[in-house]
């Protein structure tokens, strides 16, 4: 242990996974060491943070003791073995509350795990909590939980990105070694790219979303939150692969190890520039980061290649027509009768289903139930839902026209660095936000953004790399090469 | 406007939410500014286009039609907020 200066204390907290786990099978340090050090984070840093919905001390520590147990008497490990994980409030935990950050769902306990719960478990990790949230994962900050904000841990005015804010926040702060987030419109790379850290949507159907709580089912895969790329490729082959309980999950291309090809580098690679990434809106700051980070590219024998994808500007429109069209059919389940929040006030039955859930969902989740159910309504269906599925069509096509010409496309993450809690009000401008993540989920592409430099006022920058479907090994082999020459990735937020 | 107040409140009954007086007005000029944005869709021609649902093409999927175990009753009915021995307990339907 002479090698851990900090044994007790934050210093394991903040080393990348892969580190830790081969230190806990060695037998340099316990899990029930590392495990604790994270819940001392915990406890000290979420009154000021948030990242949290419920973490638990006793079952994480009893689940790390059985970790530690294994290993010294020799039985085979999993890949995350003992290692402290944090999930996101909307993948069912078997006997642990799953709110999703909301009062409908509040006191819901699933009888079920998600099939990557079930993953973590067989890959020996210690799960400490489950993460903090945009309600049903519908906002771009974790302002709209209904158990209260996420702090950026950078700078505690600041939103951490959502809707895996919570996840995010936690990796960034050593509050957790890597985290599980989903992804529907960016809910992944824009909170890691705020918070400093790595995080990978993954191509749609790799990752099986049995026990994920649908909001746009053709849109959201499940994904890791890490903060290293190889801790991202490792959990890669802890989640992804075909899941009989899935029917959208893709039973072709399976990969045995996301590692293989990390060190494969960029020479002779053709890195696509899209111009439609760089236009008006763009924050100055972030955009010489993303000319940095590409001119590091062209010198590690990468072509730069000037592209276009055309339809870009109409990416949030048809993004939250679709998206919201979803949410409205896959929300009719709470009903106040099955499970969740059941009014009082119903006195017949039409007036329980709209009572339980008038009190139940948010704002945002009101906002966008009606928004979608007006988009598939009788009159509205052709200018609404299917336009934006024919134009959705356009997305994919302006991919496979980029695949001709280039093996990747690079851009930043979100135009801006993380904004102020509270800057945004309008619904409008906060869907704005997401405008360069939200092709890759028309499109069902694979994207990942890593810590790619920071503003002046100390806010992280993300670079976005997205890659043609089923290509995570070589997006993950671009991150890394990126990630070995820099070393943003290390620098932390100081401990408040 | 692209919305009108009769239509939001159609909307949200459709959708089983109940939205106060106050709410509707916000919500009314939220959808309107929304659905204005999303308007600039008719600018792309879609006459020969496809709607497209899923990345890769996904024929039908199935699986033998075999029984298995499912959800024990008790736990199914766990979180139900009201029940009576073994099912769930709903406000009269048929008078």
């Amino acid at each position: 242990m002479s090698d851990v200066p900090d044994a007790g204390g934050s210093e394991m907290c903040f080393m990348p996974g892969h580190q830790l786990k081969d230190r806990i099978v060695a037998r340099e340090i316990t899990s029930r060491q590392l495990t604790e050090a994270v819940l001392g984070r915990i406890e000290l840093l979420e009154p000021g943070l948030n990242a949290y919905v419920s973490f638990n001390r006793d079952a994480a520590l009893a689940r790390a003791d059985e970790i530690d147990r294994k290993i010294s008497t020799g039985e085979p490990t999993g890949a995350l073995a003992g290692l402290p994980v944090a999930v996101k409030d909307n993948m069912c935990t078997k006997g642990t509350a799953t709110t999703c950050a909301s009062r409908i769902l509040e006191s819901f306990i699933p009888p079920y795990d998600a099939t990557v719960v079930e993953r973590l478990l067989a890959a020996d990790a210690v799960i400490v909590g489950k993460t903090n949230m945009d309600e049903f994962a519908m906002g771009s900050s974790t302002e709209n939980s209904a158990f209260g904000v996420t702090h950026n841990p950078w700078d505690l005015d600041c939103i951490p990105g959502g809707s895996s804010g919570g996840s995010a926040a936690a990796v960034a702060s050593g509050e957790a070694t890597s985290a599980l987030g989903s992804d529907t419109g960016g809910s992944i790379r824009q909170p890691a790219a705020f918070c400093g850290v790595v995080g990978l949507k993954p191509t749609y159907g790799r990752v099986s979303r049995y026990g994920l709580v649908a909001y746009g089912s053709s849109l959201d895969p499940i994904g890791p939150i890490t903060r290293a790329v190889r801790d991202c490729a490792v959990m890669m082959n802890v989640i992804a692969g075909h899941d009989p309980l899935d029917s959208t999950s893709y039973p072709k291309d399976i990969f045995a190890d996301y590692t293989a090809e990390l060190d494969a580098g960029v020479d002779g690679l053709k890195i696509g520039i899209p111009k439609e990434y760089f236009s008006e809106g763009l924050d100055p700051e972030i955009a010489g980061a993303i000319d940095q980070a590409t001119r590091l590219y062209e010198r590690l024998g990468a072509r730069l290649v000037d592209i276009s994808l055309p339809h870009t500007p109409y990416a949030i429109a048809a993004y939250y027509i679709i998206a919201t069209a979803e949410a409205s059919s896959n929300l009719a389940r709470y009903d106040g009768v099955h499970y969740g929040h059941r009014s009082d006030k119903g006195d017949d039955i039409i007036s329980l289903y709209s009572r339980s859930r008038s009190e139940g969902f948010g704002d945002e989740v009101k906002r966008r139930i009606v928004l979608g159910t007006f988009a598939l309504s009788t009159g509205y269906y052709d200018a609404y839902y299917m336009k934006a599925s024919k134009v959705r069509e356009l997305f994919r096509r302006d991919f496979r026209t980029a695949w001709e010409q280039v093996d990747c496309v690079v851009s930043p993450a979100a135009p801006t660095a993380a904004f102020r809690i509270g800057e945004k009000t309008d619904p409008l401008q906060m869907y704005l936000s997401d405008i360069y993540t939200v092709s890759a989920n028309l499109a069902g592409i694979p994207g990942i953004t890593i810590p790619a430099g920071f503003t002046s006022r100390g806010l992280p920058i993300g670079l976005q790399i997205m890659a043609k479907p089923f290509d995570e090994r070589r997006l993950l082999s671009i991150a890394y090469a990126f990630e070995r020459e820099t070393d943003h990735h290390l620098r932390r937020p100081e401990a408040k | 406007m692209r919305i009108s107040r009769e239509e939001v409140r159609h909307v949200a009954e459709l959708s089983r939410i109940e939205l106060r007086p106050e709410e509707e007005e916000t919500f009314l000029s939220q959808l309107d500014d929304i659905l204005t944005y999303m308007d600039q869709l008719n600018k792309l021609n879609t006459d020969d286009v496809e709607m497209a649902f899923h990345t890769w093409d996904l024929a039908n999927v199935m699986r033998k039609d075999e029984p298995r175990p499912s959800l024990p009753r008790e736990d199914a009915l766990a979180n139900a907020p009201e029940r009576t021995r073994d099912a769930y307990k709903v406000p009269r339907v048929i008078e």
